[in-house]
């Protein structure tokens, strides 16, 4: 069942890549990312509001990644970074794609995915509720994270969580999240 | 008190807390992976400062990027002033954000919308 992620995940987003990354994701990588796609965006010229929400984005994705990746399955490859996380960034026609990805245990995908879900099917009025509420009443986790990424990502992006989960194995999936942040209104 | 005065990195912002001009300052960005561990002296330290306030309290918060996990953090700084504010002292927010920049507007109204303090939302034009 298990399967090539490097490829599968360079499948997600093949064109104007300005930036792709594997391995362990700590404070310093992310650094590193975050200097390298700023001088990126400025080198493009682009408008600082798709700047500033590229960068938004960005650090929550990253963070995400630091803070909820789950170990890698036993079999792979890479068994030295404690965190393991994919990422790609992308010139798209009206902006940016930030695409992630990363092992999840498979006791981990039912919640994961129902809370992308829940996001998914709300206006963007609620989101900005939800993140309200969660800002005002959810305690800072033992892991470090707020609980607001992925609702923050949504709100700025004003998008739908675009998602995959693809079995590795019967205790590992990996998941994909494509998050495309464009110029523009999205209220 | 002694003043708080931190300069700040590109993960984390700059702070100045003077307790005797009852001014207070947080800019830059602040968006640490560890966020708990950069703010709980400030808000131990306003703790202290709750103690005797001054007749009014000024802060202005001029923040470029910060992160959702600094965004709780933040409300925790916010909770304790209006704990100063409903003593009955005169504290003021101004939120400063940059010509254009929405999301972080809305990010001052949100905190405007939950704590109890009056806010002024200002925007820097370049």
């Amino acid at each position: 069942m298990s399967f090539d992620i490097e490829n599968y995940f360079k499948d997600q987003g093949k064109n104007n890549v300005i930036l792709f990354y594997k391995g362990n994701v700590d404070s310093d990588v992310i650094n590193h990312v975050l200097d390298t796609v700023e001088d990126k965006l400025v080198q493009g010229n682009e408008q600082s509001r798709l700047r500033k929400k590229v960068y938004n984005v960005l650090v929550e994705s990253l963070q995400n990644l630091y803070h909820h990746v789950d170990k890698v399955p036993p079999d792979f490859d890479d068994q030295t970074s404690e965190r393991f996380g994919m990422l790609t960034v992308q010139k798209v026609d009206k902006g940016y794609k930030i695409i992630t990805g990363n092992f999840v245990h498979a006791d981990n995908v039912g919640k994961l995915e129902e809370k992308i879900k829940r996001i998914n099917r709300s206006s963007h009025e609620e989101i900005k509720e939800l993140y309200k509420f969660i800002l005002n009443h959810q305690r800072i986790s033992a892991k470090g994270g707020g609980g607001l990424g992925l609702v923050d990502i949504a709100r700025k992006t004003g998008n739908k969580l675009d998602y995959t989960f693809r079995e590795y194995n019967d205790d590992y999936s990996f998941f994909c999240l494509n998050i495309l942040v464009e110029e523009g209104d999205h209220v | 008190m002694e003043p708080i005065i931190i300069e700040g990195t590109p993960k984390t912002p700059t702070v100045k807390f003077d307790a005797s001009a009852g001014i207070f300052e947080i800019k830059g960005r602040s968006i640490p992976e560890n966020s708990v561990e950069f703010y709980k002296p400030l808000v131990d330290w306003l703790d202290g400062y709750k103690e005797a306030p001054l007749e009014k309290t000024v802060v202005n918060i001029k923040l470029e990027y910060f992160n959702t996990s600094s965004s709780k953090c933040i409300l925790d700084v916010f909770k304790k002033l209006e704990a100063i504010h409903k003593a009955k002292n005169e504290v003021e927010v101004n939120w400063y954000y940059e010509e254009d920049d929405e999301d972080m507007l809305e990010a001052g109204e949100d905190y405007e919308s939950i704590i109890r303090v009056p806010f002024k939302m200002i925007e820097i034009v370049e």
